[in-house]
């Protein structure tokens, strides 16, 4: 099960977070510092998952942006590890070419999409085109 | 300033690509919004941070507030607050604003203000109530985009108690035209199904529906129910194997559409989720496992496309097969795939590998061997992660003859370890592996010494406690605990005269109880020595003051001779005027103690840690205090739980209607003056050794050892008067068997087993065979499952010679230790370990094969269905027993059939009170009528099959199912064919799971004419309760204790029957008479009553006249049996 997945740059700001268990606002700060300590000293050969308390990060970085899922012991890492793979895909497809920047100025849409593509912890939707059609619907209401 | 000159002036590289390409931010960068977010960006402190994000929220919650403020802005300025929450500053100020952006926007604001709550509000949170009718609105919105955002919500967070509202509409929806809300819906009864599981039950075949759904995302969402529901009952879905499997097939042979591809992989989370549901199904169960054989012998063969995905994908494939019932062929292959893992250069892959390995070892430690070398190069692996993954697999395959080499890994990786998680994790598998296996006295000793010097004050608490239990249990050996102990000693001496200072304090702790009590055992040791080192520790200024506490003890124990007592005055004066009350009295214990040596000898006996520990948790040493005070009027006593639920009653308005029309409602309290019914067995004596093992169990730990010395048996029995002592605590007897003593004389004589290795380098090699020795011996036991089967050094005594599945475990793990010296126990063992892993392969096939063709092919996926029945015919002809039919025709069909029917009862049900025989169904050539008989231990189902054909019916099948009920064939159920005009009997042993008022049992029946298509027809039984229920014979001692344990109760007042001075004798009658319940005492106004549910559920009843009305009392273990028992009582008195 994933328990939260955060986007943070690499100066350890957090850009975007959303938890799928309930941790307390004030619990939540240093956690997002602990976990980014934690793969930002990793090096790039190093492997991709790691232990941190009693659960696993699986973390990917693009460019200055790491993206962390922290997920159960009984979690398929490496199928996370794609899945934030292709989180990516999908934002890229939709803001064509993602920038940090654009996540940032767009939080509300990131979120929208995120929603569709992981609820209660579990991956339920992973198929782009789906993923990606409320928030179109929702943007084309807002055009017109 | 455009987009464009914003970005570059930022200057942030892109994600994906460096160059920054303008993408596609709409946001004015002169908006609020964006102002914030360049703050954000151009932050250097957390102050600054500070700073900006006070102001930030001061501005947004002047604006939200305006009545002026357009849904626009507040969509903006919901984001902003989101930002603010997202660094850790609370805004709570804008969380009812959210409710409302969701309640008044429209389309994207609408959106924000849904994904804002979702974001601010956990599950809890009281505000949620008011998204309700916001939901309701939208659910029934004809613009398909707010039933999809209400329904996302919905299956994001919804309040528990309101789901009945809105439960119509979502279910509405799983009928839907789109795929979209389908598929919403269906994840939305997905979360209600994690929060109040039994408000969707009646909607499980919808469930089916949507697993059956045309479209590929609907069913998808539904595999996350099913998931759920599988893991928690794997026995209800076997049926729904064949449906996973055909979809996996699809699936993986690319039947789906090309977007449900990811890098040309079909479906692969979806896949991932399907494998994840087939390993439930198939655990432990053969013919479920092979129906899905060869799906996954395809899933292995297609996932060969070099991609992260396929990995993710085989590495669940692998897991599936080792978790199902195994086929060698196919773990073969995926043996053969955990190779490509583990060898494979991509570190990602190398670290599931290692995870798979660990997972597989368990079944076959075999394949350990296969990869040893790549272990032992992950071993020495630089990313730490690697090396933890690697140890975690070691620790699986730890045996006695690897275990030292494993060990000391472990203890090197602890060293350099600075994660606190980490070590204590390692810290409890070091001392699980030491107390295991350990080789030698010196090891143990040693081992345990760096996990209490590394694991320190982190580890977890019942490390020490088991340790210092180990200790003073000793072991089969004398003479092996004596050497055991003195090691200990000299150990912890020679520690104590380094640095003591630098140690953790629980394990000094240790040491200074361990000194206490064995020190004595080197004779050469002066007590006054030991005292001094001790005193030492009392100087260091980081010793806790628990840990003083502990060594002041350990000096009571000690002070002996001049030497000592002088050691021990001069202590017990520094402490006794301590700030710390604990650390004072036990420096006065000390004073006294020390200069009173015959008290001493009495309170802290030498070697009296190996006598069982008598904790008396009921204080029943306290009865006549208890009697003496309650004559003088005090309150009685009452459990905390009672108390909490009285004063919640008390402060609560009673919103229940009188009376009970419900079986189930919530106990009244209307019982004026509540007497605990324990006081009735006060007086009696109760002693408290039978109310609670688990105290008792823990009762060896720490601190008592140290408690029982001032206040234990003996230190108090001195003042008790000798008429009160009923408590009599059994001795437990050593239990020995030969086998435990050959065991400590065969220690020595392990052969390790040569291991074939590859030739790398010499080191490396010699590492390999210590680390996998011993594991191709085993192999005979592995795929069975995880059989414990490796020698066990410190084995605790047993405690009692009637845990006789200990015993056998202790002979078998001899068995492996001595294999030369015990030849003739040797045999008898190797007879006894064939018989079970006999059983062990042939049972689970069984009892699958009989619970497949007890379960009712209830509801929909015909297909499939009608497929396994078929076989399931087979089965049950394979394995039928007799067949119970009558071969006497009936010459009148006419006659009353309940009495033709009752003379077919079988002769050993003859003698019990049966129900009238019911019609069950009929059609025109079969009649089915049943009833149940009541034995003294079981309730037989027994159902009646008449052919009233002319021809003979073949194939005859009987399936029963139910929800409240455990149904088991008896002997001669599995009937196959009724000859003509003749009747066949079937039995059915019925047990309940889950009481209700009236359970029922519902069945189907198949069967074959001699010429025409196969025929079924469907019925149900309904029983009451009482049916199950049972006399419990006990003792007034026994009902006090066992009252105390249940947590389950109700309360009512029901009718007296008036019978003047008897009535509650008379009432307790009746109700004894209808509901066959156990009178256990009468006295004065009081009774008590109890029963048993079968098999052995009791329940106990305590009756009170007060007022003219019985106040009933019902307490039992198993939930909502006392209102169904209430139910029945209130009815019997009714109808009297």
């Amino acid at each position: 099960m994933i328990k939260f997945v955060l986007m943070v740059n690499r100066q350890g700001q957090t850009r975007l977070s959303r938890y799928y268990q309930p941790v307390e606002l004030s619990r939540r700060a240093v956690l997002e510092a602990d976990v980014v300590r934690c793969c930002l000293s990793r090096k790039k050969d190093q492997c991709s998952f790691v232990e941190y308390k009693d659960f696993k990060l699986v973390y990917r970085q693009y460019a200055a942006l790491y993206i962390v899922v922290g997920v159960t012991d009984s979690e398929n890492e490496l199928s996370v590890y794609e899945l934030v793979h292709n989180f990516v895909e999908v934002l890229d497809k939709y803001f064509s070419r993602v920038s940090e920047l654009d996540i940032m100025f767009n939080l509300d849409r990131v979120h929208i999409i995120l929603d569709e593509m992981i609820q209660n912890g579990h991956i339920v939707e992973t198929n782009k085109s789906r993923i990606l059609a409320p928030l179109t619907a929702l943007d084309k209401m807002a055009d017109n | 300033m455009s987009d464009v000159v914003e970005k570059t002036l930022t200057a942030l590289p892109s994600l994906l690509s460096l160059d920054s390409q303008p993408g596609s931010a709409k946001l004015s960068s002169t908006s609020k919004l964006g102002n914030l977010i360049r703050g954000i960006t151009e932050l250097t402190s957390k102050h600054e941070e500070e700073k900006l994000i006070q102001r930030e929220l001061a501005s947004i919650k002047e604006q939200v507030s305006s009545p002026n403020t357009s849904m626009r802005q507040m969509k903006e300025l919901m984001v902003r607050a989101i930002y603010c929450e997202m660094l850790g500053y609370e805004a709570s100020f804008s969380y009812i604003h959210a409710i409302k952006l969701a309640q008044q926007g429209t389309a994207l604001e609408k959106r924000v203000g849904y994904l804002a709550v979702s974001l601010f509000l956990n599950e809890s949170h009281e505000l949620l109530l008011l998204l309700v009718n916001t939901v309701l609105k939208d659910l029934q919105s004809t613009n398909l985009i707010e039933v999809c955002m209400a329904l996302t919500v919905v299956s994001q967070m919804f309040p528990k108690d309101m789901i009945p509202a809105i439960l119509p509409l979502v279910e509405e929806k799983l009928n839907h035209q789109k795929e979209i809300i389908r598929r919403k819906a269906v994840l939305a009864l997905y979360k209600f199904y994690l929060i109040a599981p039994n408000q969707v039950q009646h909607i499980h075949n919808k469930f089916r529906k949507a697993l059956c759904d045309k479209d590929p995302g609907v069913m998808t969402a539904s595999l996350h129910i099913y998931l759920q529901m599988i893991q928690e009952n794997p026995e209800g879905y076997k049926d729904l194997t064949a449906s996973f499997v055909t979809i996996l097939k699809q699936v993986v042979g690319g039947k789906l559409p090309m977007d449900f591809n990811y890098h040309s992989v079909p479906a692969p989370w979806l896949q991932i989720q399907l494998l994840r549901i087939l390993s439930v199904l198939g655990k432990n169960d053969q013919s479920t496992s092979e129906i899905m054989y060869d799906v996954l012998d395809e899933s292995l063969r297609r996932a060969e496309m070099n991609h992260n995905i396929t990995y993710a994908i085989l590495y669940e494939c692998v897991k599936c097969i080792y978790t199902i019932h195994p086929k060698s062929d196919l773990l073969e292959k995926a043996a053969k795939c955990i190779g490509n893992f583990v060898l494979s250069p991509k570190i990602n892959l190398k670290y599931l590998g290692l995870k798979a390995l660990t997972y597989v070892v368990q079944q076959d430690p075999k394949l350990a061997l296969q990869h040893q070398m790549t272990i032992i190069e992950c071993l020495d692996h630089p990313d730490l992660i690697i090396k933890r993954e690697t140890l975690e697999l070691l620790f699986r395959i730890t045996n006695a003859q690897n275990v030292t080499v494993i060990v000391e890994k472990m203890l090197d990786f602890l060293r350099v370890s600075t994660d606190d998680y980490t070590t204590i994790d390692l810290v409890g598998k070091v001392a699980e592996l030491a107390e295991k296996y350990a080789p030698d006295n010196e090891w143990f000793i040693e081992t345990m010494n760096t996990v209490f010097s590394v694991g320190g004050d982190m580890m977890q608490p019942d490390i020490p406690n088991s340790f210092l239990k180990l200790l003073s249990e000793g072991f089969d050996s004398v003479e092996e605990d004596r050497k055991l102990r003195l090691f200990a000693v000299d150990s912890y001496v020679s520690l104590l005269q380094g640095e003591p200072g630098k140690l953790p304090q629980r394990f000094l702790q240790v040491i200074s109880w361990v000194l206490g009590e064995y020190s004595h055992l080197r004779a050469e040791l002066q007590p006054s020595t030991v005292m001094r080192l001790l005193s030492k520790l009392l100087d260091t200024k980081n010793t806790s003051s628990e840990t003083k506490t502990w060594v002041l003890m350990t000096m009571t124990k000690l002070c002996e001779g001049a030497a000592g007592v002088s050691v021990a005055q001069e202590v017990s004066e520094a402490y006794s005027s301590s700030l710390d009350t604990v650390l004072r009295q036990r420096a006065q214990e000390l004073q006294h103690l020390s200069q009173d040596s015959e008290l001493r000898a009495r309170v802290v006996p030498r070697d009296a840690g190996l006598e069982p520990l008598e904790v008396d948790s009921s204080l029943s040493f306290l009865d006549g205090f208890v009697s003496e005070a309650l004559a003088a009027g005090a309150a009685p006593y009452k459990p905390p739980h009672q108390r909490q639920e009285e004063l919640a009653q008390a402060k609560a308005l009673s919103l229940e209607p009188y009376g009970l029309s419900l079986p189930i409602s919530i106990s009244s309290c209307s019982i004026a003056d509540r007497q605990s019914p324990t006081l009735l067995s006060m007086s009696s004596g109760l002693s408290g050794d039978s109310t609670d093992l688990s105290h008792k169990g823990g009762s060896t730990t720490l601190k008592l050892d140290g408690v029982k010395r001032v206040w234990g048996k003996e230190g108090y029995l001195a003042q008790r008067e000798p008429v009160e002592e009923t408590a009599q605590v059994e001795v437990p007897s050593p239990f020995r068997s030969p086998s435990q003593q050959a065991e400590a004389d065969s220690s020595h004589s392990q052969t390790p087993t040569p291991v074939p290795t590859p030739e790398p380098t010499q080191e490396k090699q010699q590492l390999a065979s210590s680390l996998f020795v011993g594991l191709s011996s085993q192999s005979s036991v592995c795929l069975m499952g995880k059989s414990e089967s490796a020698p066990q050094r410190f084995r605790r005594k047993a405690k009692s010679p009637s845990s006789s599945s200990g015993a056998s475990e202790q002979i078998s793990n001899s068995l492996v230790s001595a294999p030369s010296t015990v030849d003739n126990l040797l045999c008898d063992n190797l007879l006894d370990t064939n018989i079970t892993s006999e059983l062990a392969v042939s049972s689970p096939t069984q009892t699958s094969q009989l619970s497949q063709s007890l379960t009712t092919a209830n509801g929909t996926c015909d297909v499939e269905l009608t497929d396994t029945k078929g076989s399931n015919h087979s089965l049950i002809r394979d394995i039928s027993v007799a067949v119970a039919a009558d071969p006497t025709p009936h010459e009148d069909p006419d006659k009353p059939k309940d009495l033709c029917l009752s003379s077919h009862l079988p002769a050993e049900l003859s003698g019990f009170s049966h129900s009238e025989i019911t019609p069950l169904c009929s059609n025109q050539s079969l009649d089915l009528s049943a009833c149940h008989v009541q034995q003294k231990d079981s309730l037989v189902l027994v159902v009646f099959i008449y052919n009233s054909s002319d021809s003979d019916i073949q194939q005859i099948l009987l399936e029963l199912d139910s929800d409240d009920l455990e149904v088991s064939g008896v002997c001669g159920s599995p009937v196959q064919e009724v000859g003509s005009q003749s009747v066949a009997v079937c039995q059915f042993s019925l047990s309940v799971k889950r009481p209700s008022v009236h359970v029922e049992v519902s069945g189907m029946v198949s069967y074959q004419l001699p010429v025409g298509t196969p025929q079924s027809a469907q019925f149900s039984y309904n029983l009451p309760l009482t049916s199950f229920i049972r006399p419990l014979t006990l003792s007034t001692e026994e009902y006090g204790t066992m009252w105390l344990a249940f947590s389950h109760d109700t309360k009512q007042n029901l009718t007296l029957i008036n019978e003047g001075q008897e009535s509650l004798a008379a009432t307790l009658n009746v109700l004894k008479k209808k509901l066959q319940l156990h009178i256990v005492e009468i006295i004065g106004l009081e009774g008590i009553v109890a029963c048993r549910l079968l098999q052995d559920q009791p329940c106990l009843m305590h009756c009170r006249v007060h007022a003219g009305t019985l106040a009933v009392w019902l307490r039992s273990p198993v939930p909502d049996l006392p209102d169904c028992l209430m139910y029945y009582c209130q009815r019997a008195l009714q109808e009297h």
